[in-house]
């Protein structure tokens, strides 16, 4: 055996496992429903050929344009709430002083609450009857929260980014303090205090797990559904229907099934086209540029 | 079931969407029942039935009667709330995984299982039992039936929709209960004022705004106007009686006649109904199924004659008669047309002896419900409750005296439609739409 041939035999091996789980939980489904699109089905009777007449009456959908732009405003308004954060709570976290560990904890508490969960409960204390603000007698709480299409909205990018911000400071501690502490000293001997060396030092070197945040954090939007299905059902109206609630209510609500099958499309292309971009800003190298790449 | 359907001359109407809302603190699919229908081999069946007090505690009694009663062939059910089991009992069916016994609402919903030949045909079976079938109020079976086929059993209580109101908060403002459209309208400023609601309302499940135009639409342009949409006629959401109904109902939601919020509370966690019996708001137009969650949870709101319950009075100038009501003519049990003959059997044993057995009506008459037996009609006198007494004796007139009982749109419609509905009955309610609006989204989806 050579020793090329005994590197990448075990190697290719130990990939089928995954390899198997992927194709038959994620291409095969996404090939059905690239073929459902093309048909008409209720989900109970026969499968007829559609031709394209799915794809032009979900396309040509006056409501459509509006759960495409909610599904980015979701997405960009969580993003800008959740970065600068989760950077900061991140870097907070990464110095080694104990009540920071302490803190640590608390922070990642919501990590450990389902989307169902926590939706409920916000949904309680949000009540502009029974909730918080009325039982505390609090005026400013007392809002029709989930009832106004732009509080709505708010509070969906609220509460989504109350749950993930402590899984973003998670990524970010430990980019921190991968960061190493001689280019901290390096600058603090130049003069450099603790702000400048946040922006010159910290943010520079954390270039790629921002990348992987954001990247987790845009195509993750994508597929918020429990949470505003529970939390609003994609209401008042439809001011916070995302295109993954869009899909979920053509197909099992409305027994459209082909219609549904084109959003799915949709999704998964707009995921990919923004997986790639993101990619494209971080440049291909992947390794680290620590240790002054 | 085209005609039969719409024309519920007859008795009743149903309590369909009924049961799970009012759900109160159970979740999650629950199962239970004895055997795992292994030792059975096959011929024990499965049920799937909605959780919420009292009509969950009804069901599980029925299936333990039986399971005591028939120690060979046992029923194993699976309990689930209400908007989740839609979804689920639905791709179930699909993916050949449902039950034996399919609990849901009759109307589109059903036919959609007929056309997919997911359930038995039993009006040979209705033919073999026919003292069962006659002891069944007939309006009932039109919901029933697809294409002159009887393809499920009614079964459990006919619920109309009716307009209940808090009598505190009419002493509170000095004003009787509104004898029409008008009057509401006259009540709406005068309790506002008082810093009272005019209207709970549950909007966040759609259905529950659904009711009122389902009511506007009968009592300004009578039942013609839905049966017109119902039978596929082009164009008949604009209907100019239809026009005028919803824009009665966006005059009285800009006149702040609903709760604040009410785009944001779910009927499913009952506090619509809170909002009431707390003295919140002053009326709600809501299912005859929510008189025992009130009553329950209500302290001495029902208890203390405080309730007070109508029906929808009359728009003036209407031209709908004022004895109409809507609702659901009843729960229907399905079996499904994938199960083994042994099952089957299992499935219509239970079916014969024990969904309206006389404990069962005696059950659903205790908790404030009219079964769907005619046979409740005799447990009245029985009942000692004057407040019960009085409730049962108004559910059972306005659904036996109305000239019209129409189901629910939203179980009527197929699901197609119904979702285009609810969809656009949100907005109209957001006041995002126009009624003109409205009416062109929803005659794009006539007859699909």
């Amino acid at each position: 055996m050579t020793q090329a041939a005994g590197r990448s035999g075990p190697v290719a091996w130990m990939a089928l496992p995954a390899l198997v789980v992927f194709i038959v939980f994620g291409v095969v489904p996404l090939f059905g429903v690239l073929f459902l699109s093309f048909t008409q089905w209720d989900g109970l009777g026969p499968i007829n050929p559609a031709g394209l007449s799915n794809w032009r009456s979900v396309l040509s959908d006056p409501g459509l344009p509006h759960t495409i732009w909610v599904t980015f405003e979701i997405m960009i308004l969580s993003w800008a709430v959740q970065t600068p954060i989760s950077l900061l709570l991140g870097t907070f976290l990464a110095g080694r002083q104990r009540y920071r560990g302490f803190l640590a904890v608390l922070f990642f508490i919501p990590l450990l609450l389902s989307s169902a969960a926590i939706a409920i409960t916000y949904k309680a204390l949000l009540d502009p009857n029974f909730g918080l603000g009325a039982g505390l007698k609090i005026g400013f709480l007392t809002q029709d929260w989930l009832g106004r299409e732009n509080l709505a909205l708010g509070v969906v990018v609220f509460v989504v980014s109350w749950q993930f911000i402590p899984f973003h400071s998670l990524i970010y501690q430990g980019g921190v303090r991968q960061i190493p502490t001689s280019m901290y000293e390096a600058a603090s001997i130049d003069g450099a205090g603790r702000v400048r060396q946040f922006f010159s030092i910290t943010v520079p070197q954390l270039k790629y797990t921002i990348i992987t945040s954001s990247t987790l954090m845009v195509v993750g939007s994508l597929t918020f559904f429990d949470l505003i299905f529970v939390l609003t059902a994609g209401g008042p109206g439809d001011a916070t229907r995302v295109l993954a609630l869009d899909m979920y209510k053509r197909g099992f609500q409305a027994n459209l099934m082909g219609p549904a099958s084109v959003i799915a499309v949709l999704l998964v292309l707009i995921g990919l086209a923004l997986a790639l971009l993101l990619r494209r800003l971080g440049g291909s190298a992947t390794a680290s540029q620590q240790e002054g790449a | 079931m085209t005609t039969s359907r719409r024309s519920f001359l007859g008795l009743v109407g149903g309590g369909a969407l009924a049961a799970g809302l009012a759900a109160c603190g159970t979740s999650g699919p629950q199962s239970s029942g004895s055997s795992t229908g292994g030792a059975a081999a096959g011929s024990g069946a499965s049920y799937w039935f909605l959780t919420g007090q009292p009509q969950q505690a009804i069901r599980e009694a029925q299936v333990k009667r039986f399971n005591d009663a028939n120690s060979g062939t046992q029923i194993k059910h699976t309990e689930f709330q209400n908007d989740a089991f839609k979804q689920k009992i639905k791709t179930a069916i699909g993916a050949g995984q449902g039950p034996t016994l399919i609990w849901g609402w009759g109307g589109g919903g059903l036919k959609s299982y007929v056309d997919a030949n997911q359930v038995e045909d039993l009006t040979s079976w209705f033919g073999e039992n026919a003292t069962l079938k006659d002891s069944i109020f007939p309006s009932a079976f039109g919901a029933a039936t697809v294409g002159g086929k009887i393809y499920a059993m009614p079964v459990e209580t006919t619920t109309p929709i009716v307009l209940f109101y808090d009598k505190r908060s009419f002493e509170k403002i000095g004003a009787e209960p509104p004898k029409s459209w008008g009057d509401i309208m006259d009540l709406v400023p005068k309790f506002n004022g008082a810093g009272i609601a005019p209207f709970s309302l549950g909007g966040q499940s759609r259905w529950t705004n659904m009711m009122w135009l389902e009511f506007l639409f009968d009592r300004i342009g009578g039942a013609e106007v839905f049966q017109n949409i119902f039978d596929g006629k082009p164009n008949s959401w604009s209907d100019p009686s239809a026009l005028k109904a919803l824009d009665e109902m966006q005059k009285l939601i800009k006149a702040n006649g609903f709760i604040k919020g009410f785009s944001s509370i779910t009927a499913d966690s009952n506090a619509d109904q809170a909002l009431l019996f707390t003295g919140k708001a002053a009326m709600m137009l809501h299912g005859a199924w929510t008189y025992g969650n009130m009553k329950a949870s209500g302290g001495d709101f029902v208890t203390g004659g405080h309730l007070g319950y109508m029906n929808f009075p009359p728009v003036d100038g209407g031209k709908g008669d004022p004895s109409d009501t809507v609702g659901n003519p009843g729960q229907y049990l399905s079996i499904s047309s994938k199960a083994t003959d042994g099952e089957k059997e299992t499935a219509k044993k239970f079916l014969a002896n024990n969904t309206l057995d006389d404990a069962s009506v005696d059950a659903w008459v205790k908790s404030g419900n009219i079964a769907v037996a005619k046979s409740s009609k005799d447990k009245l006198s029985s009942i000692t409750d004057k407040n019960d007494s009085e409730w049962l004796n108004f559910v059972y007139d306005t659904s036996a005296n109305a000239k019209n009982f129409a189901q629910s749109w939203d179980q009527a419609l197929s699901p197609t439609q119904a979702e285009t509905l609810l969809d656009n009955i949100a907005k109209l309610f957001q006041l995002s739409i126009s009624p003109q609006q409205f009416a062109d989204s929803m005659n794009a989806v006539i007859g699909k």
